[in-house]
């Protein structure tokens, strides 16, 4: 049984259908990416598995229990966790503060050695623990965004648009990143517009068009298929 | 007029700022999380009076005081869960317009049920006693307001800064759905935030209505808004802004009926609102933004 399965979703906002019925699951212990261009359900999917969006029908199972219509918090305690777009840091509070409200549902003892895990995988945040996050560089701000989603101890990791905004160099460390996140044993769901990267990095890929999955397959099988390279990795016919 | 005149009036204004300053703090907090003028903030300073009036009749002060206190609280987070949670992600226009209600509601149901003649405000024997210090004397609550403000304070700035749940309600008060993301439950951060701003209108209303003998169902109305005007002048949304524009506000006031410009003394409150939206829209400590996107 795969650690996530979303049935047939369908989300509307208002008479706009955002995600017409998909399906996909998720297999724990790996990295899988969503791809697809602007407006095509990406966002909307993850928002939904988190409750932030009301679903329409379908239903999402984590972990063998039933998420439709639950609490945000519910979630989070089930170690289901979401670093959103724009990495959306608490500006004014600083990069520790940052932090241990990502652990917010966390006891102290776990606090410090959550703590400890992520001065470990992101040094520089530690350099920067005093300063207000709004201080932080767009790199930074994006270390801090998903060191605060893994003061949670999640099981599992959903990541919407981690290289949005950041230079080529900042990407590649970030990415680094995710796999040693991933291979510490956090399941990793990945959006991203950036299809090369993504794809490099994860196990599956799904395309995502105007509502729909399109096409399944391994990272790499995807990298190679002809109708991809044509429309998101700039390769011309 | 004498130095020991100008200190008496100075220690009067103080009083008055600090009970001021208390009320301008609800204003402020609630501003600071939901982005909300909670114009029913100075009717339930208004009740809060009431409720002490009807508390000292049966019980003795103490407990008075304790019962006043609660119900305020309680008052307050009520009021929030009716008027203003349904309306939680309904445009900013309405949750305004719901608070305008509660206020005129608020002010009409006590007019219907303690009718619109002044009542007489009780008195509490140990916060009248008079003190001589050399040439000054002043009743032991207008030294007890300004001290027991700075401690509040103190204490709110500790809770705000230093606990978790301070921290919840700093993230809450920039983005509601990433708070929700860390497990912060919104609508409890929400209650906590009315609860202290009642709670804080319930000390100040104590404080303010044992030095003016009366309360009637609008006696809310002026003090409200002119804490209101404290809270924009230290910059809404900013604890210590609310604070300083409190004391600044109250001082001002007692001195220029000192003078004997009385007529004047409302008029200049909202004069400063006026300059003060003019030239300095955030207020003296306004939020300053260092954002990056």
């Amino acid at each position: 049984m795969s650690l996530l399965e979303i049935q047939d979703l369908k989300v509307c906002y208002g008479g706009i259908v955002a995600l017409n019925g998909i399906t996909f699951a998720v297999d724990e212990g790996k990295i899988i990416t969503l791809i697809g261009a602007n407006g095509a359900g990406k966002s909307t999917t993850l928002r939904s598995i988190m409750g932030l969006v009301p679903i329409t029908s379908g239903t999402i199972t984590y972990n063998g229990v039933k998420l439709n219509g639950m609490d945000t918090r519910k979630i989070v305690e089930m170690g289901l966790v979401l670093v959103p777009e724009g990495r959306r840091v608490f500006p004014n509070l600083t990069t520790l503060e940052n932090l241990k409200i990502g652990g917010y549902l966390q006891d102290k003892a776990h606090e410090q050695q959550s703590l400890e895990r992520v001065y470990e995988l992101f040094p520089r945040l530690k350099e920067r623990h005093w300063q207000l996050a709004g201080t932080l560089s767009g790199g930074e701000q994006q270390m801090l965004a998903v060191g605060r989603a893994l003061m949670a101890n999640p099981k599992m990791i959903m990541m919407d648009e981690p290289s949005l905004g950041l230079a080529p160099l900042v990407v590649k460390d970030i990415f680094s990143i995710i796999k040693r996140i991933n291979e510490a044993g956090v399941t990793v769901l990945l959006i991203e517009q950036n299809a090369n990267v993504a794809l490099r990095t994860a196990h599956t890929g799904y395309v995502m068009e105007t509502g729909n999955i399109t096409l399944t397959g391994p990272g790499r099988e995807l990298l190679e298929n002809e109708e991809i390279k044509f429309a998101y990795l700039g390769k011309s016919k | 007029m004498s130095m020991t005149t100008i200190l008496q009036h100075c220690l009067t204004g103080i009083s008055l700022g600090g009970a001021y300053a208390l009320i301008a703090i609800g204003y402020t907090l609630v501003y600071g999380i939901l982005r909300l003028i909670n114009f029913a903030h100075g009717d339930i300073f208004m009740m809060a009076g009431y409720f002490m009036i009807f508390a000292l009749t049966s019980f003795p002060w103490p407990i008075a005081i304790l019962i006043t206190l609660v119900v305020t609280t309680l008052m307050g987070i009520g009021i929030e869960r009716a008027a203003y949670k349904p309306l939680r992600s309904a445009p900013r226009m309405s949750i305004m317009i719901s608070a305008i209600g509660v206020s005129y509601l608020l002010q009409n149901l006590s007019t219907y049920l303690f009718t619109a003649i002044p009542r007489g405000y009780p008195e509490i024997p140990f916060l009248k006693k008079i003190f001589q210090m050399g040439e000054l004397s002043a009743s032991f609550v207008t030294i007890l307001t300004p001290i027991l403000t700075i401690i509040l304070v103190v204490i709110l700035m500790i809770l705000v800064n230093k606990t978790k749940t301070g921290m919840a309600m700093r993230a809450v008060s920039k983005d509601f759905e990433t708070a929700k993301l860390m497990g912060i439950n919104i609508n409890r951060v929400i209650s906590v935030t009315f609860a202290i701003g009642s709670f804080l209108a319930g000390v100040g209303s104590i404080l303010y209505f044992t030095d003016r003998m009366s309360v009637t169902p609008f006696s809310g109305t002026l003090p409200g808004l002119k804490c209101f005007v404290a809270a924009v002048f230290g910059g809404i949304g900013n604890i210590p802004g609310a604070v300083v524009g409190g004391f600044f506000i109250g001082i001002v006031e007692t001195l220029l009926v000192a003078l004997g410009y009385s007529t004047f003394s409302d008029a200049f409150t909202f004069f400063l609102l006026i300059v003060m939206l003019l030239v300095r829209p955030t207020g003296l400590f306004g939020e300053k933004t260092v954002e990056k996107v």
